[in-house]
């Protein structure tokens, strides 16, 4: 009685969280993984992907560092960033 | 909604993003024409607001409508930096438990996740995976435009 009381007390969820709720979840977020999409497995267990995901989540950002990186350096120096961002936004 | 959210395309993310992105560059380069910005610790400065620029433009092309987004503007927010400085209680607010149920099982991964998403550690696991699932497509979004840049600049 009284955990039910503490759940509808949070922030958003008046509804129990169910285990088919989390599983859909986890079986959605598995498709957005790049490596386990290409397993193509289908007994990959939640654990893993929670596990791949934050391994995917570390290496996007440590590629935006990289990129800001690169992003700086040519910002500096380039005079025909003009043209090169108008022909980035009509490429786009 | 479920729909909406599917014909939402990351067409119209990337195109918002790509145009805040860039006028934030833009904007940077304007204002940078001080010869300092050529020492080391000038172009880590400058790397970092270009970090911060891309996370921030990413957060508003999505706008108020995750949760994720929303605690990305709230922490860098220009306005909202100054003030957050200054002592608010926003300190005092992470200090207060909220009791949570874990479902068991999910704990160990669940807690390095909800470091690694904003805003991630007061959701529930439902949140937490719906947000996740919201902020990767939007993170590779990001660094797809972040690559077309660089390879366009560097020509």
């Amino acid at each position: 009685m009284s955990s039910r009381r503490s759940r509808s007390r949070q922030s958003g969820g008046s509804r129990p969280i169910t285990d088919d709720q989390i599983n859909d979840l986890v079986s959605k977020l598995q498709q957005l993984l790049p490596e386990i999409r290409e397993r193509r497995s289908d007994k990959v267990s939640a654990a893993t992907v929670l596990q791949e995901t934050c391994n995917y989540i570390r290496s996007l950002h440590r590629e935006v560092d990289d990129l800001s990186e690169r992003l700086s350096g040519l910002l500096e120096s380039s005079d025909t960033a003009q043209a090169a961002i108008i022909r980035n936004l009509l490429m786009q | 909604m479920i729909s909406k959210g599917a014909t939402w395309n990351s067409n119209s993310c990337r195109i918002k993003f790509a145009r805040r992105f860039v006028s934030a560059l833009l904007h940077m380069r304007n204002r940078n024409t001080r010869p300092g910005s050529l020492t080391i610790e000038g172009v880590r400065t400058h790397t970092q607001r270009i970090k911060i620029a891309a996370y921030l433009s990413m957060a508003q092309a999505v706008g108020s409508r995750r949760a994720w987004s929303r605690a990305v503007l709230s922490k860098h927010g220009s306005r909202a930096r100054r003030h957050s400085r200054m002592g608010r209680s926003s300190v005092g607010l992470k200090k207060t438990r909220v009791i949570r149920s874990y479902p068991p099982g999910e704990l160990g991964q669940a807690k390095k996740l909800r470091q690694l998403v904003p805003g991630g550690k007061t959701m529930d696991m439902c949140s937490l995976l719906e947000e996740t699932a919201h902020y990767i497509k939007c993170l590779a979004t990001q660094v797809k435009v972040m690559q077309t840049l660089a390879d366009n600049f560097s020509k």
